[in-house]
């Protein structure tokens, strides 16, 4: 920066800003280093606690015996709970997540209940997951619909209204990004509106339709609030959605208040298998994104 | 299209289409303006159907079931203020502790950072908000928890001066208000963040290069130019934190300790809001009045994080709509998880 020749000195900087600036770069430094500081401790201790817990035999391949003493059993129901009601609450979420943005865009566009439509999915995202879980619990579980008390659809509708406006608020920034001369040339050729939602609109965004899908599923799959208040607990892997099933966070979140340490390490292994899911799911969400040219 | 049906020529009319074939249009924006209504329609029944069933509890106890300090099971007396002010406390020391980190962590991003750098660290602060909640909390009781309590009674010793810090001194146990606070500014850290970074995206090049021509250093070229530029709408992110910070439920009961008292310093016990509905749930399930206090205690919550919200929003549009007012797009306030690098963001 220092300039040679004197006619193109720069002004002099007094050493105390330069200190001050010195000084605040440094902090905002330190700042970012302390944000990831968390993080590294996080996976440290999964791996350090959880690794041994996973790598034992038969961890993913028997379910917990719900014994107190003895052998406490793996998690292989809780894997298979987790993925039954994750992808229910996706089959309902994303569909119906990405007609609405539909709606949004292609329909509502500006109007006033487009608008209001938005604002409430906003304030949607601001509400907490367990008060979608007592949600649920009064409506569905008191009153034993489908003539049972918990059940895992009841569970998965829970975190499909939590995944819902994170599916439509991401849908609806991709799909405005999708150039109105698209569409025009499509009407100008005279297709009717659905077919050129289905065939121009649609794959045009695809990729970010998933993206935010993903990331949809990836924080629905490690709720816990939820489930405690729609599925409750089993031990036993089940197809019967319509039945109390197991699901990784709460099979965590049950053995952590164990005194046992052999659950305790359970609830370690159980932990490292829901985040290495969960940062999958993030990670190819992440790589899906990066390679689309649209966002 | 019906301004065809009045041409007199007929030309237009072998192109207009029949009316079957107008059909599934008509069905598909009539099928998803009912869908958006629906949407609406069920959470606003959810949200009266809560009304009711907490009915029970406000009923009985009025306005002291915020602010009496009396919860007491056993009694089956429900006045919350206790949980209110945990609820108040904890997120108090979250939005201490994460905002500023936060917000250092969007400057460095946007305005220090090299740019190769850049993607990379982004992802690894958004994948903070990926870890699920009940992870953190395991994570709290198990480590942070016994690793910071001599920290925490050493500070409580050293400093018992201080009001609301000591006090506690060698009683001082594991959970408490201050490690929920942690844990709590460490899962709003990446949404703060988030939208920090984003609105500071939107300061205009003009505005830093201005006050880099007149000699600033980088510091006060941050400070003179960005900072007031994205102040409503990093206030606006900080809210939003706020609102995560009041709803947390997993990860708040397993390291607030769960006493349903009025702590005297940030290194007591006690309860929040979301974090009783969790740890007594199973217990008021045959105790009507218990649940219904549950209920309100939900009620509560929610209308919390409602009007956390709705301020919040209005903060982050406002910081956003006078920067993108060309583009016309007032639907766009930064949302978590709403652009595809916001994070996946977790709270249970």
């Amino acid at each position: 920066m220092s300039a040679s020749s004197p006619a193109t000195q720069l002004p002099h900087i007094s050493p105390g800003r330069k200190r001050k600036d010195a000084i605040m770069r440094g902090s905002l430094l330190a700042g970012t280093i302390i944000a990831l500081i968390p993080l590294v401790l996080v996976i440290y201790y999964l791996l350090y606690k959880g690794l041994s817990a996973a790598t034992a035999s038969g961890f993913f391949t028997t379910d917990p015996t719900g014994n107190f003493f003895g052998n406490p059993g793996g998690i292989r129901s809780a894997i298979f709970g987790t993925l039954e009601i994750v992808a229910l609450a996706s089959l309902i979420a994303i569909p119906v997540g990405i007609a609405v943005a539909l709606y949004l865009t292609e329909y509502g566009k500006e109007g006033w209940f487009a608008n209001v439509v938005r604002y409430f999915v906003d304030v949607m995202t601001g509400v907490p997951s367990v008060v979608f879980g007592l949600f649920i619990y009064i409506v569905l579980v008191i009153s034993h619909a489908g003539g049972s008390g918990f059940a895992g659809w009841k569970g998965a509708l829970a975190l499909a209204l939590l995944m819902l406006p994170i599916v439509i608020r991401s849908s609806e920034v991709v799909l405005q990004l999708v150039p109105s001369s698209l569409r025009e040339a499509a009407l100008a050729l005279g297709a009717p509106r659905w077919r050129i939602i289905w065939r121009v609109v649609l794959p045009t965004a695809r990729s970010g339709l998933v993206t935010g899908s993903l990331l949809a599923v990836a924080r629905g799959m490690g709720e816990t609030a939820p489930l405690l208040f729609t599925v409750s607990l089993a031990t036993a892997v089940t197809g019967n959605l319509n039945s109390q099933m197991n699901s990784l966070p709460l099979q965590i979140f049950t053995d952590i208040t164990n005194p046992r340490d052999v659950i305790v390490a359970r609830a370690w292994g159980a932990a490292l298998t829901l985040v290495a899911l969960v940062l999958i799911l993030n990670v190819v969400a992440r790589l899906i994104s990066r390679r689309s040219s649209m966002t | 299209m019906e301004a065809s049906v009045t041409t007199a020529t007929g030309v237009r009319d072998r192109f207009e289409r029949s009316p079957a074939a107008r059909l599934p249009d008509q069905v598909l924006q009539a099928g998803l303006t009912v869908l958006a209504v629906l949407i609406l329609g069920i959470i606003g029944y959810f949200f009266i159907r809560l009304i009711g069933e907490s009915s029970d509890a406000l009923n009985k106890f009025g306005a002291s079931f915020v602010f009496g300090n009396d919860w007491d099971v056993s009694r089956n007396i429900y006045h919350g203020a206790p949980l209110v002010i945990g609820t108040l406390i904890t997120s108090a020391i979250a939005l201490l502790i994460g905002v500023p980190v936060a917000v250092a962590t969007a400057l460095y991003l946007t305005e220090l950072c090299p740019r190769r750098f850049r993607p990379a660290l982004a992802m690894l602060v958004d994948l903070l908000a990926a870890v699920p909640s009940v992870v953190y909390g395991l994570w709290g009781v198990f480590v942070l928890g016994p690793k910071l309590l001599p920290v925490e009674k050493w500070f409580a010793n050293t400093f018992s001066f201080i009001p609301f810090i000591g006090g506690g001194g060698n009683t001082i146990t594991p959970g408490n208000y201050f490690i929920a606070g942690l844990i709590l500014a460490i899962m709003i850290l990446p949404i703060v963040s988030a939208i920090s970074r984003e609105v500071l995206a939107t300061v205009p090049a003009e505005n830093k290069e201005a006050a880099l021509a007149l000699g600033a250093t980088r510091w006060e070229m941050i400070r003179m130019s960005v900072l007031p530029y994205a102040r409503p709408g990093i206030t606006g992110g900080a809210m939003l934190g706020l609102g995560r910070a009041i709803g947390e439920t997993i990860a708040v009961v397993l390291v607030i300790g769960n006493a349903a008292t009025i702590g005297h310093h940030i290194f007591s016990q006690g309860y929040t809001l979301a974090a009783v509905i969790a740890n007594e749930f199973n217990e008021a399930a045959n105790q009507p009045l218990h649940s219904s206090a549950l209920f309100a205690a939900g009620l509560v919550l929610f209308i919390l994080t409602l009007i956390v919200n709705i301020i919040a929003r209005w903060f982050v549009r406002r910081g956003t709509r006078k920067l993108r007012a060309p583009e016309a797009d007032p639907g766009d306030a930064p949302a978590p998880g709403g652009a595809a690098p916001a994070p996946a963001g977790a709270t249970s």
